[in-house]
């Protein structure tokens, strides 16, 4: 508080406004540390402690143990370390194909019910988003009974002679599936033999499992209304003009969504990639009431994985590990988007583009 | 630029302040030292209530626990209070971390090793006055670096469900109950027409773990001090299962559009399965027309086996009244009380004396207690639940696995845990 003492004798007349600042961001920042910020710390603490789970992690019986729970995870050679891996390997597929999916889905409908002459834009808008309002808890359940081995999916295939899969019981991994169509059953000694956190690259490169695919779907349900809404305030905010300049400079509709509209959108683009791939690294609920990891371990992920070793094993200095490693990974694929989408001088191959017009035009 | 970073300073010098406040309360209130360790005097603060938590399969279970704790509670004199978890291992583990856990729980096997192993636990075995009625067996499943921690609250055991419509329907008699793994391969095959199959089960450990059994093998010796999962007997037991498999006349519950072994059974998809005592709630509440009887599994190369699942009653060590919670316990696994819960929910009695009313009691399920004579249990070291579900992760694809490469990577990681 001195601080804020200085500062005023400093700047006078604007003296009192830091003081009534932080007085009026006070409440916040009290709450936000009480239940964000220190919770997080003493997470971090317990991810480089052996506390068991018994009393408090910070009691003189705790002792720091440095980076073993780490180790163990990402070269400790045991289950853990082939657990973490295949919960790394599981997840990834899941964000690869859940983040572009879903975003390209939003963007789509949200093009479409922004168009000024369909017809119910109200009904089609909340339909889309219905599924996002509805608990993912509720959603799961639907979605277990509709992939049952005999259930409505499968009905539905069946009815155009497709016998469907076993949904959430088939461990099996599409990729690997599809090579088998080929005849490719097992990879190349190369991958099989080497290994990567403790399971073979060749699993790595299962894909998804046909369980985790019926997740995919409905992570692709689910949020694709919430970030069309996002799509949606962005478009209503873009203005005309520009689109009609594009019209009168002869763009059709496919070159001025794609030079015009799109990167006007780059922000939201940026802020619908940011919270998809926060959401997929995360999941958890449906992989909770849903499956539990199974079968086979290929819905098991960093999330649930954290939850199970800490609640159940009783490790929690692992569990918070994970969780630990998990943000860092969450981070890294925010600044790499992040970096992705920047804004970049125009480049010479894009610029050729632009210069050729005058030369076109030079007649004038 | 300069301003605004002090203030960030500012902002996590006061964070820091307040992290190293809380912990500090934190560490203060707890109650210092280890506590854990029981061989000294119970606790006995008579102020205190008991606070009960439950893993209830039901309203009927509630309701049982509930009128015994009510009972108890009338005579004892001390508050009681049943509360139904709906996650039990993370309640019980919240309680723990908060130095204010239920006094007396449900503890399963899997999470006994954790439990015990950070002090949590009160090691009060052997200070039962009828500690030496419990099956031995099950004694040992809650005996953890050689401390009986828990009492047995009840048990289950494997064995074979038939669906008599379908056996008479397919000519077999009473004296067609398998007694050999042959005579199991072959009724499963006249059991199997393209409406159900012979015999379902559900592809995880604590089913086929039964045909281990029967083989002479465990995943590890009886008082889990030894991994012995790819033994020649294990490896014996997973390839009879992998044949019937293979045979088409054995399926798992989930290939068939089953959640278990018990709804496909109930649904009638499969002529038999193999299940424990919990199968007659599911039969009794959802499949009410299906008749069916309960015979033990057939014996294999080694003789009978099968599996047998329990809980106890756990006693926190940071429970202020530790010695009224005994009392409880002693009151809930006395042969009355047994008895009670098991006309009332179906589990059964984990002590030998009430075994004979038990029998007369239930005259169609006398085979479930027969397998107490020769059932194993499952590991209970630390992380084992693990390994097993890692087993079981692989035993969904037995039917194309090999058994040998599955038994020995369960063995490298049970090992692990041993060092």
């Amino acid at each position: 508080m001195s601080t804020s003492a200085q500062t005023s004798r400093r700047s006078g007349i604007r003296g009192g406004e830091a003081a009534s600042g932080w007085l009026f961001t006070a409440p916040m920042i009290i709450l936000l540390g009480m239940f964000l910020v220190i919770p997080v710390l003493m997470a971090l603490w317990v991810s480089f402690s052996d506390w068991n789970g018994r009393g408090s992690p910070f009691s003189s019986s705790v002792a720091f143990v440095g980076f073993d729970n780490y180790s163990a995870l990402v070269g400790g050679g045991g289950l853990a370390e082939q657990d973490f891996g295949t919960a790394l390997r599981n997840n990834a597929w899941y964000v690869i194909l859940v983040v572009p999916i879903q975003t390209m889905l939003s963007l789509f409908l949200a093009v479409l019910v922004n168009r000024q002459i369909l017809r119910g834009r109200g009904f089609f808008r909340t339909a889309f988003y219905f599924p996002s309002v509805t608990s993912s808890v509720a959603i799961t359940v639907l979605w277990l009974f509709l992939f049952s081995a005999s259930g409505a999916v499968n009905k539905l295939l069946a009815f155009i002679g497709v016998n469907g899969p076993n949904w959430f019981n088939d461990p099996s991994g599409v990729l690997h599936n599809i090579l088998g169509v080929f005849g490719v059953e097992t990879g190349p000694a190369a991958l099989t033999g080497n290994t990567f956190l403790g399971i073979s690259f060749w699993e790595w490169l299962a894909g998804p499992s046909v369980a985790m695919s019926a997740f995919i779907l409905m992570a692709v349900f689910t949020t694709s209304g919430t970030f069309m809404l996002l799509f949606i305030a962005a478009l209503q905010n873009l203005s005309g003009d520009v689109v009609e300049a594009a019209m009168m400079d002869g763009a059709n509709g496919w070159q001025r969504f794609w030079r015009v509209t799109l990167p006007q959108l780059r922000p939201t683009l940026f802020t619908v990639l940011t919270l998809g791939l926060i959401g997929a690294w995360q999941v958890f609920d449906q992989i909770y009431t849903g499956t539990q990891g199974g079968p086979g371990k290929t819905t098991l992920t960093p999330a649930y994985l954290s939850y199970q070793a800490a609640f159940t094993n009783q490790a929690w200095g692992q569990g918070a590990a994970i969780a630990f490693i998990l943000f860092v990974i969450i981070v890294v694929f925010t600044l790499f988007q992040r970096f992705l989408l920047a804004e970049r001088k125009v480049s010479a191959r894009r610029m050729r583009l632009y210069v050729q017009t005058p030369r076109n035009g030079g007649s004038k | 630029m300069q301003r605004r970073n002090s203030r960030w300073l500012i902002g996590a010098g006061l964070t820091v302040v307040g992290a190293l406040t809380l912990s500090a309360c934190g560490s203060g209130s707890g109650f210092g030292g280890d506590t854990a360790d029981a061989g000294g005097e119970l606790t006995s603060d008579s102020s205190q209530g008991l606070n009960i938590l439950i893993g209830s399969s039901g309203d009927a279970e509630t309701a049982s626990v509930n009128a015994a704790v009510a009972a108890w509670s009338e005579e004892s004199g001390t508050d009681a209070k049943v509360s139904v978890a709906s996650d039990l291992n993370q309640q019980l583990a919240q309680g723990f971390a908060a130095q204010k856990p239920a006094d007396v729980f449900y503890l399963s096997t899997d999470a006994l090793a954790g439990y015990a192993s950070n002090g949590s636990l009160l090691a009060y075995g052997d200070e039962l006055a009828n500690k030496d009625d419990f099956y031995p067996s099950l004694v040992s499943s809650f005996t953890y670096d050689g401390e009986f921690y828990c009492a047995p609250k009840d048990f289950s055991t494997l064995q074979l469900i038939i669906n008599t419509d379908l056996w008479a329907a397919a000519g077999l008699t009473d004296a067609d109950i398998p007694t050999t793994w042959d005579e199991l391969a072959t009724v499963s095959k006249t059991l199997t027409t393209p409406e159900h199959v012979g015999l379902a089960v559900g592809g995880e450990y604590a089913r086929l773990g039964a045909f281990m059994a029967e083989a002479g093998g465990s995943l590890m010796n009886e008082d889990s001090t030894e991994a012995t999962a790819n033994s020649a007997e294990n490896v014996a037991g997973l390839e009879y299962a992998q044949t019937l498999l293979t045979d088409g006349v054995m399926s798992y519950a989930s290939e068939i559009g089953a959640g278990w072994g018990g709804e496909a059974f109930g649904k009638q998809l499969s002529a038999m399965t193999i299940e424990g005592n919990w199968i007659t709630g599911a039969m009794k509440n959802d499949f009410p027309d299906v008749n069916y009887a309960v015979a033990e599994l057939p014996a294999g190369p080694e003789g009978k086996g099968t599996l047998q699942f329990t809980n106890c009653w756990g006693i926190a060590a940071d429970s202020p009244n530790q010695a009224a919670a005994l009392d409880l316990v002693e009151q809930l696994t006395s042969k009355d009380a047994q008895l009670t819960f098991s006309s009332d929910f179906g589990p059964m009695p984990s002590i030998q004396s009430a075994a004979e009313e038990w029998k007369s009691a239930n005259p169609t399920l006398v085979a479930f207690l027969a397998g107490a004579d020769y059932a194993k249990g499952v590991p209970n070291v630390q992380g084992a639940a693990d390994v097993v579900s890692d087993l079981n992760a692989q035993l969904e694809s037995l039917k194309t696995g090999d058994a040998q490469a599955i038994l020995d990577s369960t063995q490298k990681n049970l090992e692990a845990l041993l060092k």
